[in-house]
C-alpha cells in the first residue's frame, strides 16, 4: 500500500488559503489527468469543497512530492502554504479519508453532505482513469465505513446550534413548522439567526417588534415580515405560534397574566417562546401555564451540550469502527500485495516440476496409468510441502509491515518475475490459493 | 374455529404488547415495524375470526365476549388508521395493551355468556352494537393519545430532552389524534345510544331511566359531549383534557360493568 494524501482543511487553513487551492468542478478533470502525469504517482484524485482541498494517490514507492505538485499546480510559493498543509501515508493516509467521508473531519461533524461531495470526486478521477486499482479499492471501502458509521451510531442524528435546537424542539411541539408564525421582540443577531432558521424550515409569517420602531420596520423588511409597535406588543403577540424575546429588560415583560390573556384568545393553542435575554423576559410562573413553553438561554444551551455530549460519544464510537476498518483494509491490501509472489512461486515450482517430470521420463521407460499417477503424485507432493512454510511466511508476513523485505527476499531467492495484475484478478487467485492451502 | 383465529390473533396482538412497554423505556424503529407487522398480521386473523362469527348466521355479536373481540377490532383499525395519517406507532403504547387484554378475554372462553335473547328488532340490536362500539374505540384511542400528550407535555416543560420516550411524535400531533377520535367517535356514541334506545322501547316498550346501565351510559355519553365541547370552545387540552378524558374512559368502563348488575341490558347467566 503506497497511499498518499495531502490538503488543507477548515481546522489547519484559513478560508483565504482554502480559496487560492479550491479547484472549480468544471477543472477537476484536467486537474486529475495532471496528477497521474506528475513523477511518482500512479493514480490520483482530488476533493474540492469549500472546507478542504485534498489530493489522494497513490504513489510508485510512497515518496511522490505532493508538495512540489500542489506548488507547482497553483502557482504558490512553500512559504505560502506549506504551514497549512497536512500529509499523511499509507494507515494515516486511510485512517484520515475514512474519517472525511464518515464525516468525522468536518466542522459540523455528522453532516451529510461530504459523503456526496467525495463520492463526486471519485466518480470524475474515475471517469478520466486517474482512479484505478489501489484508490478504487480504498474509496470504495471508504463508502462502505461511511455508511457502516451512519447506521451504526447517531453521529449525523443531532443537530448542534441554539438556533437548530430552537427548531428541533418548535418540532417537537408543532410537528410541522409549516404555516406557523413566529414574533421577534427586540431585534438582535441570534434572535435574527433563530428566526431564519425557522423561517427556512416553513414558517409562514414574521411579526417583528423593537423598541425602535424603525429598527423593526428594518428587520420587518429583510424577512418580508410586519413591524409591530412595542405598546402593541400583548395585542399581538397571541398570534404567533413562536416568540423570540431577547429585549435589554430589566425585568420579565411577559408575565403570568400575559400568558393567560393569549392561551385564551388562542384557545390554548400551545405557544413556544424561545428567550434569549439575559436577564431573561418570560417570567418563571408565566413558563409554568400549561401550554407555555418556554426555553431561557441556559435550557437552550443545556440542550446544544446534550447534544455535543451525546455527539461526542457517538464520535468515539466512530472512531472505533473506523480503526477496526483502517486494519482491515491495510490487512487485505498486504494480503494482495503478496499474492503475485506467491502466484509465480508456485508457477515458478510447477514448470520446474514439469521440467524434471520430462527430462527423466525416457529413462523411466512405459508407465502404467497407475504410475503416471504415482509419479504426479510423489512430485507434488514434494513441492507442496517445500512450499508451504514459505507461502504460509508470506501470508502471515502481509499482515505486518516486514512484508516487502519478506516478498523481496523470496522473489530474489527463487528469481521471480511478477508481472502486475489486476486486483480483481489477484482477489481470485488468492481465493484460488486459500482453497489450494 | 372463530376462536382458534382470535387466538392467533390474540398471539400477534401480544408482540403489540411487548412493543408498548418496551416503547416506555427505549426507541428502537426495527421493533415499532415489527409491532406493526404482527399487528396488522393480528388483525387478518381477527378479521376472519369476526368474519367466521357473522357467516354462522346467529346474532352472538351480542355475547360479552363477541363484543369485547369486535371492540378489540375496531380500537386495531381506528390505530391502522391513524398509522395511515401521522406514520406513528406510539398510541400503540396505550392500545396495544387495552387490545390485547379484550382479545385474551374474548379469547379464553369457548363458551361467551349470552346477552337476552328474545330482542325483537336484531337489524337494530346489530346497528346498536356496531355504533356504540365504534364509539368506544374511538373512545379508548382519544383516551390514549392524552395520556401521551401529556407524557408529551411533561417531557418538553421538564426541558430535559433526553432521549427517553422519545419515540413520541409531536405535541400538536398527538393532539389532532385525540381531537379527530373524539370528533369521529361522538356521532357513533350518541347514534348508539339511540338505537340503543330503540332496541329498549321495541323490547320492553319503555326506555328504564332508573336503570344503572342506562344512567351510565348518559353520564358517559355527558362527559363525552363535555370534553368535545370544551375542546371546541375553549381548546382545552393537557391535564385538563387527560382529566375529563380519564373520567370518560372510567364512565365506558363502569358502563360496560354495569351490564352485570342492570335488568335489561344484561348478559343473562347461562
Amino acid at each position: 500500500m503506497r497511499i498518499q494524501l495531502i490538503g488543507v482543511n477548515h481546522k489547519s487553513a484559513p478560508i483565504e488559503v482554502r480559496e487560492r487551492l479550491a479547484i472549480p468542478e468544471s477543472r477537476l478533470p484536467d486537474t486529475c489527468r495532471d496528477l497521474t502525469a506528475y513523477p511518482g504517482i500512479e493514480e490520483g484524485m482530488v476533493i474540492s469543497t469549500c472546507n478542504r482541498v485534498e489530493i489522494v494517490t497513490h504513489t510508485a514507492n510512497g515518496h511522490a512530492d505532493l508538495r512540489g505538485f500542489l506548488h507547482e499546480h497553483f502557482h504558490l510559493k512553500p512559504e505560502e502554504l506549506d504551514a497549512h498543509l497536512y500529509e499523511f501515508r499509507e494507515k494515516d493516509a486511510v485512517r484520515h479519508l475514512f474519517r472525511v467521508a464518515s464525516s468525522l473531519d468536518s466542522m459540523v461533524v455528522g453532516e451529510a453532505q461530504i459523503l456526496g461531495q467525495v463520492k463526486e470526486a471519485y466518480a470524475t478521477a474515475r471517469a478520466v482513469g486517474a482512479a484505478r486499482g489501489q484508490l478504487d479499492q480504498l474509496f470504495s471501502r471508504a463508502f462502505a465505513v461511511a455508511k457502516r458509521v451512519r447506521s451504526e451510531t447517531a453521529v449525523g442524528s443531532s443537530s448542534v446550534s441554539i438556533a437548530s435546537v430552537a427548531v428541533e424542539l418548535a418540532k417537537k411541539i408543532f410537528g410541522t413548522l409549516q404555516g406557523k408564525t413566529v414574533f421577534i421582540v427586540g431585534a438582535g443577531k441570534m434572535s435574527e439567526l433563530a428566526a431564519r432558521h425557522l423561517m427556512a424550515h416553513g414558517c409562514a409569517s414574521i411579526f417583528i417588534a423593537n423598541r425602535t420602531y424603525e429598527r423593526a420596520i428594518g428587520l420587518a423588511q429583510k424577512f418580508d415580515g410586519q413591524a409591530i409597535k412595542f405598546e402593541d406588543l400583548y395585542n399581538t403577540c397571541d398570534r404567533a405560534d413562536i416568540v423570540i424575546t431577547s429585549t435589554g429588560a430589566p425585568h420579565a415583560i411577559f408575565r403570568r397574566e400575559h400568558g393567560e390573556q393569549f392561551l385564551a384568545r388562542r384557545k390554548n393553542r400551545p405557544m413556544f417562546f424561545i428567550d434569549i435575554a439575559v436577564p431573561r423576559d418570560v417570567s418563571q410562573d408565566m413558563a409554568k401555564l400549561d401550554g407555555i413553553f418556554a426555553y431561557d438561554i441556559d435550557d437552550l444551551q443545556q440542550a446544544v451540550s446534550s447534544h455535543v455530549a451525546d455527539r461526542r460519544k457517538e464520535a468515539e464510537r466512530a472512531e472505533a469502527i473506523i480503526a477496526g476498518e483502517v486494519e482491515r483494509f491495510e490487512a487485505r491490501l498486504h494480503t494482495l500485495d503478496v499474492v503475485p509472489t506467491i502466484v509465480s512461486l508456485q508457477d515458478h515450482l510447477e514448470t520446474i516440476r514439469q521440467a524434471e517430470i520430462d527430462r527423466v521420463r525416457g529413462r523411466l521407460g512405459q508407465l502404467s496409468p497407475e504410475q503416471e499417477i504415482a509419479v504426479e503424485a510423489l512430485t507434488r507432493g514434494i513441492i507442496n510441502k517445500v512450499m508451504h512454510t514459505p507461502i504460509t511466511t508470506l501470508k502471515s508476513a502481509a499482515k505486518d509491515s516486514e512484508a516487502t523485505t519478506i516478498v523481496d527476499v523470496v522473489r530474489r531467492l527463487f528469481n521471480l518475475q511478477v508481472k502486475g495484475k489486476e486486483p480483481q484478478q489477484d482477489a481470485a487467485k488468492k481465493d484460488e490459493i486459500g482453497v489450494r492451502r | 374455529m372463530s376462536l382458534l383465529w382470535l387466538r392467533f390473533a390474540l398471539a400477534c396482538y401480544f408482540i403489540g404488547l411487548v412493543y408498548a412497554f418496551v416503547a416506555l423505556t427505549r426507541t428502537s424503529d426495527l421493533f415499532s415495524r415489527i409491532a406493526l407487522h404482527a399487528a396488522s398480521l393480528g388483525m387478518v386473523f381477527h378479521f376472519v375470526s369476526l368474519t367466521e362469527l357473522f357467516l354462522s348466521g346467529q346474532v352472538v355479536w351480542a355475547s360479552v365476549h363477541n363484543g369485547e373481540s369486535l371492540l378489540a377490532f375496531l380500537s386495531m383499525t381506528f390505530f391502522m388508521i391513524i398509522y395511515t395519517i401521522y406514520q406513528t406507532t406510539s398510541p400503540g403504547v396505550v392500545v396495544f395493551p387495552v387490545v390485547f387484554f379484550l382479545t385474551f378475554v374474548a379469547a379464553v372462553d369457548e363458551q361467551p355468556v349470552l346477552l337476552t335473547q328474545f330482542v325483537s328488532h336484531k337489524g337494530w340490536l346489530i346497528a346498536h352494537i356496531i355504533l356504540i362500539f365504534t364509539g368506544y374505540a374511538a373512545l379508548v384511542l382519544s383516551f390514549g393519545a392524552s395520556l401521551l400528550y401529556l407524557l408529551q407535555e411533561r417531557r418538553l416543560k421538564s426541558k430535559k430532552p433526553t432521549s427517553l420516550i422519545s419515540f413520541l411524535p409531536a405535541l400538536e400531533v398527538i393532539d389532532q389524534i385525540g381531537y379527530r377520535s373524539l370528533l369521529l367517535g361522538f356521532p357513533f356514541m350518541t347514534l348508539g345510544l339511540i338505537t340503543g334506545s330503540i332496541v329498549a322501547v321495541t323490547t320492553y316498550g319503555h326506555v328504564d331511566f332508573l336503570d344503572p346501565k342506562i344512567l351510565l351510559s348518559l353520564l358517559m355519553w355527558a362527559v363525552y359531549m363535555l370534553m368535545v365541547f370544551t375542546r371546541w370552545n375553549s381548546g382545552w387540552r393537557g391535564r385538563r383534557a387527560a382529566f375529563l378524558a380519564t373520567f370518560a374512559f372510567v364512565a365506558a368502563l363502569a358502563a360496560w360493568a354495569a351490564n352485570y348488575f342492570s335488568a335489561i341490558h344484561r348478559f343473562a347467566a347461562s
